[in-house]
């Protein structure tokens, strides 16, 4: 197969691709199962499933950047081996990751011709891709400064650099891969037109995400995977979100989190003229006021990366900052001595972090051990002065997950063999367990099954219901309409305006997400 | 101090900072690929054994330098195996290669000469002699800049010149053609190397390969050029003296020289002034000889503030999770 | 899931490595023209075949149990301490100052002011790369290296200059006073009824080597402080979150770690020679990485790894007395047994994993 094949004209009722059982495993986890199934050219195909479906790991395998343990692929009808990217571009196939592949203090051009150059010297082969970056530009719309550094530049920018990559090498499928998590709404849009504007040139699209509203609102057909199987490929003109939702999870779900109306109390958390300069010096938080009363959950809406994450790590004792916070009429040490993590749980606050694998846990210690994680000073888990209680501790475990419901039930496994639902599990026992005033949640079902999901929100609800503080953080708008009692979106390390949950909608949020300041902001 | 011991000074600098040099940039072939190598030290080592045996055996410097470099080779390949197929702990690696090359150089040496872990004198043909310059006769006596010329510019052997030359050719490789953009791709981030279609293994092998053929010329100049043979542990700490000098640099290549020639300029004082009085003031030897180690704790302690090194350094590529 | 059960992860492949190591040690001797089953003979009859042999072979595995510990506590905390050696000396240093100067009623006193003197010495040693590294970042791997070379430096310059006695020629410091003599293991054991050799320089300090296994066992998996150092080595940011300061880790762990290596010091500077030489470490400090290593990092891992290192040296050292094979063969082997243990784990560890995995399938 080379690269000519895919400049003929295709046979529009032959798939540009198709696979056949394919099986992949990693380890003993079996990531996908004997999966089969036809993308066909000039359309756009959106696979969905939940966190840990399989989705990825199929795309990857088309790629080239894993290889399937079985299983055939067919491009344009030929059948096709794809042991490395190498392979994949050759056949015409681009992939944009979810986590970007760019070289970070390279440029925009340096990142476009690696690996695609046109002989030894750089000279040339810049001066190449400098030309037809102008076409590509005027063809689909897809600006960017050739010369900006990548790390300089916007995640929505270093998309279409991963988009120019692939068009670059003459891609004429391309796979995107959660594409949106990382843009604001009107970013997304933009996106969608820019994949609506490749679909009519002719060019095949898959679209791997999570979100039903994207499915719906774009694709041609849609596959659905749930545990490492495709359950069912359908037209996406003859299906429904609901239908869709319960082929991912396999029974029928319940969207929204059934919740009384807060009782809100005093303020627990007040914040006041808040800032951020991180290890760069650059001002992630630019002076933020918030209250957080008791009984009420505040929700943050934003893109990441607008300051979100430093304000829960300021509030967590991760990262130093200035200004005031109180918590109960009392004021928290933001810089030195006294403002690490230690010092904001002996004042009430627990922590549920943004990454749990990074933060919350450690992922290769037991799960009595994970119970104790950032409470190991506490009096309860000592037998002396000098030692630990470990058996304690392994009875405090046992309980905790029993009332957690944490699969499986022992306390011996490392926190690593849990799966993504379970391991927060996990996190949210401890902290909720704690019986704090103020309980901070970042992106607590990022990850997390469906079941957990409910689980967990459940209980960060009921612990509302006990009069506590909750400062929830989340990308996910869906979660943040759920829970929230009151909304606060961040843009740019600035509060852009409150809403109350019933008295807006998501396309006024996104526009407060994407820094238009409404009119009461 | 006079203007001819400056110039004897100096000339000793280049000389001293020649091994440096060509460690320090093995060191930064195979660090701006992604793969840390304490190992410099040994690969110099097995190199200084072999080349002056070989030149012993057979009066041929040629032979050892090839011997050397081949030795280097070896030890660089068992590194490549171990970061980079068997994704271990590179630092390991590198401690383990160390000791393995310190162990067996005397091993084979008293196999071979039964000198106590040492090989023969070099003599002749064993030895790189000192080129001379055109000129350097003639303008030997124009004032101020013959002496510089004679001295300090001609008269070395020709890997110093080598080594020198290597630093604009590192400079063009890493900046200008192909394979320097991948490899600093592949050290900055290898996942976006083995995307766009490159391999990553490759790569990085090809790094550590050009860091064992430098590390294997700078063993030889050492035992070949510099001394007249091997003597155990005759290294001394240089390989990593030249580490320190690469983080100094910032992993850059003119600023690697630079920081070498601080370093030989060093350890050329102490080499001078060993056991030399100042006034009323002794300074003890001991001072002198462990300056290079605590300027290198200074320099890496004060100067470096923020050396960020390649960021995928240190870490083996896993795809797979 | 784990792959492999517990049984194999921590037996079986340090086993099937050191097996890798051996049998290419068993290719160097071929290769410089001895036979490895004659030499195995000798190293075996030469370090355990009399209670002379066993009591070098325990003398050394002393030493390398307190640099195997130090290198094994830095780990815990991802700290790489290649600075044992360094440590080691000045810990020497330390005994030095203790035995020499302060007029001791009874060994048994000067033993704990001497083991406070060297691990306070190796600390302070262990001290400025630690700070080095948490404050400013600089890489301990490389500071440490440096202040190997730096402590030859100055231990030459002290036994040289001040504490060589006058007229000496030799640079060590004097003879150590009769009252610091620590019993060996022929009079601890004598009274025992066994008779033990006489001139073997194993002492009671394998006994403080011993506490010191279960000390740091008690301290790494026990403590506040263990939980912490191990939470702060697996994961940065997650001690960052759980509020464990890095800085604090960083520099509890290296003082720990050098107080160890120091310690070694007590059992070669006062157990055995009875004044401060220079070069009094031998290499143990780098042994140390070999014995944490295959002893994975943990105490009785440490503990039997460095009873074989014990064994090898002693061994090492009847090799060449009886062979053409000179001591560096243990150089060698260590490199070897790093190698494999360390640095080529996977090469081991990644087909016993496959093999498993399809021992489990079916």
């Amino acid at each position: 197969m080379t690269a000519k094949a895919n400049t003929e004209r295709r046979d529009p009722a032959v798939p540009a691709i198709e696979l056949k059982g394919i099986s992949k495993s990693f380890g003993p986890v079996q990531a996908n199962k004997d999966i089969s199934i036809r993308v066909m050219p000039g359309t756009i195909h959106g696979i969905i499933g939940e966190n840990g479906a399989g989705k990825s790991t199929l795309m990857s395998i088309l790629y080239g950047f894993y290889r399937a343990d079985k299983g055939e692929i067919f491009i344009n009808g030929q059948k096709t081996e794809i042991p490395d990217s190498q392979a994949a571009i050759a056949a015409g196939i681009g992939m944009v990751f979810q986590h970007f592949k760019l070289v970070e203090n390279f440029t925009v051009l340096e990142n476009i011709i690696l690996g695609a150059e046109d002989g030894g010297l750089l000279g040339p082969s810049l001066s190449k891709a400098r030309k037809s970056l102008i076409e590509l530009e005027k063809e689909y719309g897809l600006k960017v400064d050739p010369d900006a550094v990548i790390e300089e530049i916007g995640v929505g920018k270093q998309q279409r650099v991963e988009i120019l990559k692939a068009l670059y090498r003459q891609a004429e499928i391309l796979i995107l891969d959660e594409p949106t998590g990382v843009l604001t709404p009107a970013e997304a849009d933009q996106l969608f037109r820019i994949l609506g504007r490749l679909r009519e040139e002719g060019k095949t699209i898959i679209l791997i995400t999570h979100k039903l509203r994207e499915i719906m609102e774009i694709t041609d057909t849609v596959s659905v995977m749930r545990r490492g199987e495709m359950t069912a490929t359908v037209k996406t003109s003859e299906t429904n979100p609901e239908q869709l939702a319960e082929l991912m999870v396999g029974r029928k779900v319940l969207l929204r989190v059934d919740k009384q109306p807060a009782k809100v109390g005093k303020p627990i958390l007040e914040i006041e003229n808040l800032r951020v300069i991180d290890e760069t010096g650059v001002e992630r938080v630019k002076g933020i006021d918030l209250t957080v009363r008791a009984g009420e959950i505040l929700g943050i809406a934003g893109v990441a990366g607008n300051g979100q994450s430093e304000l829960l790590e300021v509030l967590g004792g991760m990262r130093p900052a200035t200004g005031t916070i109180r918590i109960n009429g009392q004021p928290l040490i933001l810089e030195g001595t006294g403002s690490d993590g230690q010092s904001r749980r002996a004042q009430g606050i627990a922590h549920v972090p943004e990454d749990r694998q990074r933060e919350g846990l450690i992922m290769d210690f037991h799960a009595w051990e994970n119970v104790a994680f950032g409470y190991h000073h506490d009096a309860k888990y000592q037998a002396n002065g000098l030692f630990m209680n470990n058996a304690a501790l392994r009875a405090d475990t046992e309980a905790k997950m029993k009332k957690f419901d944490v699969r499986p039930p022992d306390p011996w496994l490392a926190a690593k063999n849990f799966s993504g639902g379970n391991q927060q599990k996990i996190v949210v026992a401890r902290e909720i367990e704690r019986n704090p005033d103020l309980l901070l949640v970042g992106q607590p079902t990022r990850g997390v099954d469906i079941g957990a999901i409910e689980f967990i929100h459940n209980e960060i609800v009921a612990l509302r219901d006990e009069g506590k503080a909750i400062l929830l953080v989340s990308v996910e708008l869906d979660e943040i309409f759920s829970l929230a009692d009151r909304i606060a979106v961040m843009f740019d390390g600035q509060i852009m305006g409150e809403r109350m949950p019933d008295a807006t909608d998501e396309k006024e949020l996104g526009l407060l997400m994407a820094g238009v300041a409404g009119e009461a902001a | 101090m006079d203007f001819l011991t400056i110039i004897q000074v100096l000339d000793s600098t280049i000389r001293l900072s020649t091994p440096l040099l060509l460690a320090c940039l093995a060191g930064l072939f195979s660090e701006r690929a992604g793969i840390f190598d304490i190992g410099l030290e040994g690969k110099m080592l097995a190199a200084a054994f072999f080349s002056a045996a070989i030149a012993a055996v057979t009066g041929s410097v040629w032979l050892g330098l090839l011997a050397g470099t081949v030795a280097s080779l070896v030890l660089s390949g068992l590194h490549g195996l171990a970061s980079i197929t068997f994704r271990g702990n590179q630092l390991i690696s590198g401690v383990a290669i160390n000791f393995l090359a310190a162990g067996m150089t005397v091993l084979v040496a008293q196999d071979w000469f039964q000198q106590g872990g040492r090989t023969p004198s070099l003599i002749g043909g064993g030895r790189f002699s000192p080129l001379t310059l055109p000129f350097a006769e003639a303008l030997r006596d124009v004032p101020l800049l013959g002496p510089i010329y004679y001295e300090l510019i001609s008269g070395h052997s020709i890997l110093v010149y080598v080594a020198f030359l290597c630093v604009p050719a590192t400079w063009w490789v890493l900046y200008r053609t192909r394979f320097g953009l991948r490899l600093r791709a592949v050290g900055e981030n290898p996942a976006a190397v083995d995307t766009a279609g490159v391999s990553v293994v490759g790569m990085r092998y090809a790094a550590v390969a050009i860091c064992g053929l430098l590390c294997g010329i700078a063993g030889a100049y050492l035992a070949t050029a510099l001394q007249a043979g091997f003597v155990k542990d005759m290294t001394a700490g240089r390989g990593y003296i030249a580490l320190a000098a690469l983080i100094f640099a910032k992993w850059r290549p003119w600023q690697s020289m630079g920081a070498c020639l601080l370093f030989g300029l060093l350890q050329a004082v102490a080499l001078r002034y060993q056991n030399i009085q100042l006034g009323d003031f002794v300074i003890p030897v001991q001072v002198m000889d462990a300056l290079p180690y605590i300027l290198t704790v200074v320099i890496l302690a004060g100067f470096v503030g923020k050396a960020i090194p390649p960021r995928a350094g240190g870490e083996p590529y896993v795809k797979e999770r | 899931m784990d792959v492999m059960p517990k049984w194999a992860e921590v037996i079986l492949v340090p086993l099937i490595s050191l097996v890798l190591a051996a049998i290419l040690s068993a290719v160097v001797i071929l290769g410089i023209g001895e036979d490895p089953i004659a030499a195995v003979e000798i190293m075996v009859n030469g370090a355990l075949g009399s209670t002379y042999g066993w009591g070098y072979t325990l003398y050394y595995a002393t030493n390398f149990i307190f640099t195997g510990l130090a290198v094994a506590v830095a780990f815990h905390a991802r700290m790489f301490n290649i600075g044992g050696e360094g440590q080691g000396m000045l810990g020497g240093l330390g005994v030095a100052l203790v035995c020499l100067y302060v007029p001791w009623p009874h060994w048994t006193i000067a033993l704990v002011a001497a083991c406070a003197g060297a691990a306070l010495f190796g600390a302070a040693w262990a001290a400025i790369p630690a700070y080095l590294q948490a404050k400013r970042g600089s890489h301990i791997v490389i500071t440490t290296i440096m202040f190997n070379f730096i402590a030859a430096a100055v231990l030459n310059y002290v036994l040289v200059n001040l504490m060589r006695p006058a007229g000496s020629m030799d640079p060590a410091t004097e003879r150590f006073p009769a009252a610091v003599h620590l019993p060996t293991l022929h009079e601890l054991l004598l009274p025992l009824g066994i008779n033990f050799s006489k001139s073997a320089p194993a002492n009671v300090t394998l006994l403080v080597a011993v506490l010191a296994c279960v000390a740091v066992w008690a301290l790494i998996w026990r403590t506040r402080l263990g939980f912490g150092l191990r939470a702060y080595g697996h994961s940065e940011t997650g001690a960052l979150y759980a509020g464990i300061s890095p800085v604090r880790i960083i520099m509890i762990s290296m003082l720990i770690s050098g107080g160890l290596a120091g310690l070694m010091a007590v059992n070669s500077t006062m157990g055995e020679a009875e004044r401060l030489v220079l070069n009094a470490t031998e290499g143990a400090g780098f042994i140390g990485i070999a014995v944490a290593l295959m002893g994975r990092s943990h105490p009785f891992g440490v503990f039997l790894a460095a009873i074989l290192f014990g064994f090898l040296y002693q061994g090492g050292a009847e090799l060449a007395l009886w062979t053409k094979i000179p001591r560096e063969l243990i150089v060698v082997i260590q490199a070897l047994v790093i190698l494999f243990t360390g640095a080529l784990d996977n090469m081991v560890r990644m087909p016993l994993e496959r093999l498993f995995l399809r021992m489990r399938k079916g």
